[in-house]
C-alpha cells in the first residue's frame, strides 16, 4: 500500500511518478494533494494523462485493488481502512482537506509495516506527522529531495520528523517504488 | 479495532445508547485520538476512565463522535441539479414529505427549505429533519449560526442557483445569524438514530449526504436498506459528492438522475 502527499509543486511530482510507472505496477497508490475545495474536475484528468494505470477519484468505501491509483476528492479527507477507503469531512488538518497527515496516519494504523509513504514537494509541514507514524509502524518513508523539489518545506519537515526516511530525487523514487512493488509481489507468491 | 477502543465504545453504548461500534475504524480512531488530546489524558484507556467518572466528558466524547462539519449549500452543483431535474417532478405532487437524515446542526435543512421556497414548493412541503444527538438537534432547530460563516454560505447559495438575496433568509446581530422562522415552520425536528431506529414514514425525497461515510460497510448496507424502504416509488435519494449507491445491494433499484451529483431515483 503506497500513500503519497504533496502541496505546491506536488502535482507535477505526482505526474512525473505516475507517467514513469509501468502498466504492471501492482501496488495500489492513494494520493492526497492539497487542492481548492471547489476544484472538482481539474486534478484527476491531469493525473490520468500519460499514466498506464487506472486513475480515479476515491468513492467512499471503495475496495483497495492492485494496480489502481486513487486520488483524494476535493474537500474530503481520505483514510485507509483495513479493506477499503473511507472519506471524512471532519475539520481541516494543517489547513488542508484532504490532509496528508490524515491519509498517512490512517495507512500506518491500517497497514502497519506494509505502508509506504511518499512525501513530495509542498509548502507547509503537512505529512510530517504522518510520515513519522508510518515509520513508527515499521513502514517505509520516501521523501522527494528538498534540493530538487519545487518547494522544499514539506520534504524538509518530513525528513526532520523521521530518522530512517530516504531523501531521493524523483527518478530514484520511481525506481525504489518499483523495487518495493517487486519485493511485495515475490513476498506474496512466496507466502502462497 | 484495538481493544482499548472497543472497550471504550462498549461503555459509550451502555451509558448513552449510542452505538459507534460499526463506524469506519480509521476515522473513528482519529476522532477518539483527538479527544485524548483535547481532554489531556494521554491514552484511550485514560479517556475511558475519564468518561466513566464524568458524565460531562462522556457527553463531549459522544458529541465529537457524531457531529460532522457541514455548511449551507455544500456542493452548489448538487443543488443546481436538484432544482433543474428534481424540483419539476416534485411539482406534480400536491403534498411533499422530505427527509434530511442525519441533519447535524441543520445547514442542509435550511438549504433544502430555501431551494424549495424558491421553486414554489415549500408551502406544500413537510421536511423531517432527524439527528441522533438531542443537543445537536436543538442547535439545528434554533437556526443560529456564526455570522462569520454567512460569507461562505452566501457564496455557495449564489453558486447553487439562488435567485434572491441570501441575507433575506436570516436576521443578523453582532455575532450570529438567525434563520427566518418561516424556514422552520414546515420542518419537524426529531431525534432518530440511523443505526438503531426504523423507517418512520414514506418520503418523496431523502437527503443523506456525508453521513454514511463515517460508517463501515455492513452498517452502510443496513442504512441503505432503511433509506430504500423509506422512499416512495420514484422517490429521490441525494448522497454526498463522493458517495455512491454502487457499493450497496440496492444499486440496481435506483436510476441515476445525476450520477455526477449523486442524485438517484428509486425504481422497481
Amino acid at each position: 500500500m503506497i500513500v503519497m502527499g504533496g502541496s505546491l509543486g506536488g502535482m507535477q511530482s505526482v505526474q512525473t511518478i505516475l507517467q514513469a510507472l509501468p502498466a504492471d505496477f501492482a501496488l495500489p497508490i492513494v494520493i492526497a494533494l492539497h487542492r481548492p475545495p471547489d476544484d472538482e474536475d481539474m486534478l484527476t484528468p491531469l493525473l490520468r494523462r500519460g499514466c498506464a494505470l487506472r486513475v480515479s477519484e476515491v468513492v467512499d468505501k471503495e475496495p483497495i485493488e492492485a494496480s489502481r491509483i486513487y486520488v483524494a476528492p476535493a474537500d474530503y479527507h481520505v483514510l485507509v481502512e483495513p479493506d477499503c477507503l473511507s472519506l471524512s469531512v471532519d475539520e481541516r488538518v494543517n489547513h488542508a482537506r484532504p490532509s496528508v497527515d490524515v491519509l498517512f496516519e490512517s495507512a500506518a494504523l491500517s497497514c502497519g509495516d506494509r505502508s509506504i509513504g511518499v512525501i513530495l514537494s509542498g509548502a507547509g509541514a503537512d505529512g510530517a506527522r504522518g510520515a513519522a507514524a508510518i515509520e513508527r509502524s515499521g513502514g517505509t518513508v520516501l521523501v522527494e529531495s528538498p534540493a530538487t523539489a519545487v518547494r522544499a518545506d514539506m520534504p524538509a519537515a518530513a525528513l526532520a520528523a523521521t530518522t530512517a526516511s530516504l531523501d531521493l530525487p524523483l527518478p530514484r523514487i520511481v525506481t525504489t517504488l518499483c523495487e518495493l512493488a517487486r519485493k511485495n509481489q515475490s513476498g506474496v507468491s512466496h507466502a502462497t | 479495532m484495538d481493544s482499548a477502543i472497543t472497550a471504550l465504545l462498549e461503555t459509550v453504548n451502555d451509558r448513552t445508547g449510542l452505538d459507534f461500534r460499526d463506524y469506519a475504524p480509521s476515522s473513528l480512531h482519529r476522532r477518539i485520538e483527538r479527544r485524548v488530546v483535547a481532554e489531556h489524558v494521554g491514552s484511550v484507556a485514560a479517556l475511558h476512565a475519564l468518561v466513566e467518572a464524568e458524565p460531562a466528558a462522556l457527553a463531549r466524547l459522544a458529541e465529537a463522535l457524531t457531529v460532522p462539519v457541514t455548511s449551507m449549500f455544500r456542493d452548489p452543483a448538487f443543488f443546481r441539479e436538484f432544482r433543474a431535474h428534481v424540483a419539476p417532478l416534485l411539482r406534480t405532487h400536491p403534498f411533499l414529505r422530505l427527509w434530511v437524515a442525519g441533519c447535524s446542526t441543520g445547514q442542509e435543512v435550511y438549504s433544502l427549505a430555501i431551494a424549495l421556497h424558491e421553486e414554489g414548493l415549500y408551502e406544500r412541503s413537510r421536511i423531517y429533519a432527524t439527528e441522533l444527538q438531542p443537543a445537536t438537534l436543538d442547535q439545528a432547530a434554533s437556526g443560529i449560526y456564526p455570522l462569520a460563516s454567512m460569507q461562505e454560505y452566501t457564496r455557495n447559495y449564489q453558486e447553487a442557483g439562488g435567485t434572491a438575496d441570501f441575507s433575506d433568509y436570516y436576521f443578523a446581530d453582532a455575532s450570529s445569524a438567525i434563520m427566518r422562522p418561516h424556514l422552520r415552520n414546515n420542518v419537524v425536528f426529531a431525534v432518530h438514530n440511523l443505526v438503531s431506529d426504523r423507517s418512520f414514514n414514506e418520503f418523496h425525497l431523502i437527503f443523506c449526504r456525508n453521513v454514511m461515510i463515517y460508517f463501515n460497510r455492513p452498517l452502510q448496507q443496513r442504512v441503505h436498506d432503511l433509506l430504500y424502504d423509506s422512499l416512495a416509488l420514484w422517490g429521490y435519494l441525494g448522497l454526498g459528492r463522493s458517495e455512491s449507491v454502487r457499493f450497496s445491494r440496492h444499486e440496481h433499484r435506483y436510476e441515476p438522475v445525476s450520477e455526477r451529483e449523486r442524485l438517484y431515483r428509486k425504481i422497481l
